[in-house]
């Protein structure tokens, strides 16, 4: 029984997401283009992940600099 | 109960097909000549403090201000094939104190300014049938210690799912000048080499023969410059989940070759002496970066991001950062944020003379030690749909954060970023 019910709760979660994917029409937007849903950085955080990649040992993966550049300050 | 399981299962199916069926585009496209679409503007006011500066091995201020501000210009265009076409052109400017810089002189008189000036050019096409984009880009970086030179290429596809893929590919081609600690300057010698040819060893390692009897060339006394190359390819998924929610998932692979140290940042060793840093000449490093952004309600967005990083020098870090902004009206929102970094050190980092003088590589940059970090503030932002008092300029973002780490460093930076349309 709590097998079925495993199975049941994945093969609707599976379908959830597969269907809710490819749900959204394009008038069905209006919040996800919203600007403050953007995926990508503001243009107020570029020189914040600037000045985080100098102070700090690592970098990448968050739409700042990867490598190149200084920091010699 | 089978047949209905069996309807369910079906019905299912032919709703993924229905879904799946693209629209065939009939839509008509116009050319439309290139013209300026925005013009942004961000400007930003940084300032550091902290005890641990590299310049004097690990001891000693570390106190920065920056000034930087950056304008770009976006046009954009359209020809009668469904392309689109966007050319931005950038132009930076940065002007820095530095405390420590002071340092680099064993006296504490060498210059504690410096400017950096950063133009690029990128260059988009966008085919509107097929849904892909197609971009180039050029990077340039000059300040007096200092030059970058980076190019890059890219490509989008969406998919029919509301999905999108993106790979980059970077390059940067940096060069460092070798300005060394002055006690650490290697001396200058002239050495007569026979038959009228001297060698001439610059005072920063450079070797120059000159032929003739000549003992003096007033380009060997040039401080030369050594290489710093990264190659980084980055790959990129979005996806839309819902009318609510939408994600991404970004990774990069970066490989970085040369001189990956900086000649004035010295290290002193268990015995008292002192040496300028070394560090290996490649390091590699993987980032991942997950975003998941939620519009809750009509008035509150959470943007949630979290990086997991590891490189080849033993740098392990985790990046947690969530800003939840709150719209006050559908044109005026205020949000707040907070970001937690945690990170392991370097194999190669050690306090103030606590690196044995046997050691390969050595710092005491405590970029590269191990630490955890808090940065929280805030961000209004405004824009109304006539531009901002009916003007031109579009929207205004306004953004304060504060940053603490366990070495002590502090520092506070405000943003202020224009966008004229």
């Amino acid at each position: 029984m709590k097998k079925n019910i495993l199975i049941a709760i994945c093969a609707g979660t599976i379908c959830l997401a597969t269907t809710s994917c490819k749900a959204v029409k394009e008038y069905q937007k209006s919040r996800i283009n919203d600007s403050e849903m953007s995926l990508s950085g503001r243009k107020s955080q570029k020189n914040e992940l600037n000045f985080q990649s100098y102070r700090e040992g690592s970098s990448g993966a968050n739409g700042g600099k990867n490598g190149g550049g200084c920091g010699c300050n | 109960m089978k047949k209905i399981c069996l309807s369910l299962v079906g019905l299912y199916i032919s709703l993924l097909q229905l879904h799946a069926q693209s629209a065939k585009d009939t839509t008509t496209y116009e050319a439309k000549k290139l013209a300026v679409e925005e013009v942004n503007l961000v400007s930003s006011l940084y300032g550091q403090t902290g005890d641990h500066s590299p310049v004097t091995g690990g001891i000693g201020t570390e106190n920065v201000t920056d000034f930087a501000n950056g304008l770009d210009l976006q046009l954009v265009g359209q020809d009668a094939n469904a392309h689109k076409h966007t050319i931005t052109f950038g132009l930076g400017f940065d002007h820095h104190t530095s405390a420590s810089s002071a340092y680099v002189s064993k006296t504490g008189a060498s210059k504690t300014g410096g400017t950096r000036i950063y133009p690029s050019v990128n260059w988009t096409v966008e085919n509107l049938k097929r849904k892909n984009s197609f971009g180039v880009g050029l990077y340039y970086s000059n300040e007096y210690n200092y030059k970058s030179f980076g190019l890059d290429a890219e490509f989008s596809k969406k998919t029919n799912t509301n999905g999108e893929f993106n790979i980059k590919a970077s390059a940067y081609l940096d060069k460092v000048k070798l300005i060394y600690p002055s006690e650490l300057i290697p001396n200058t010698t002239v050495t007569d080499a026979g038959g009228g040819n001297t060698v001439y060893t610059t005072a920063s390692g450079r070797t120059v023969s000159l032929s003739g009897g000549r003992r003096h060339d007033e380009s060997a006394l040039a401080i030369p410059s050594t290489p710093r190359n990264t190659f980084a390819v980055s790959l990129s998924f979005s996806q839309v989940f819902s009318q609510r929610l939408q994600g991404s998932i970004t990774t990069d692979l970066v490989e970085q070759n040369g001189y990956l140290g900086l000649p004035f940042h010295r290290v002193y060793f268990t015995n008292d002496s002192v040496r300028v840093e070394n560090l290996p000449g490649t390091r590699y490093k993987l980032p991942i970066g997950l975003r998941l952004n939620y519009f809750l309600g009509d008035k509150i967005i959470i943007r949630t991001f979290y990086r997991y990083y590891i490189d080849n020098w033993g740098i392990q870090s985790h990046t947690a950062d969530i800003e939840i902004p709150f719209k006050i009206t559908p044109f005026l929102s205020i949000s707040p944020f907070y970001r937690y970094y945690t990170q392991t050190a370097a194999y190669y980092f050690a306090p103030y003379a606590t690196h044995s003088f046997s050691d390969t590589y050595y710092t005491s940059n405590y970029a590269l030690s191990a630490f955890n970090s808090n940065f929280f503030g805030a961000g209004i932002r405004i824009a109304p749909p006539g531009g901002i008092l009916n003007t031109k300029l579009s929207s205004m973002e306004i953004r304060y954060g504060h940053y603490t780490q366990t070495t002590d460093l502090v520092s506070n930076i405000i943003s202020v970023a224009l966008k004229f349309k």
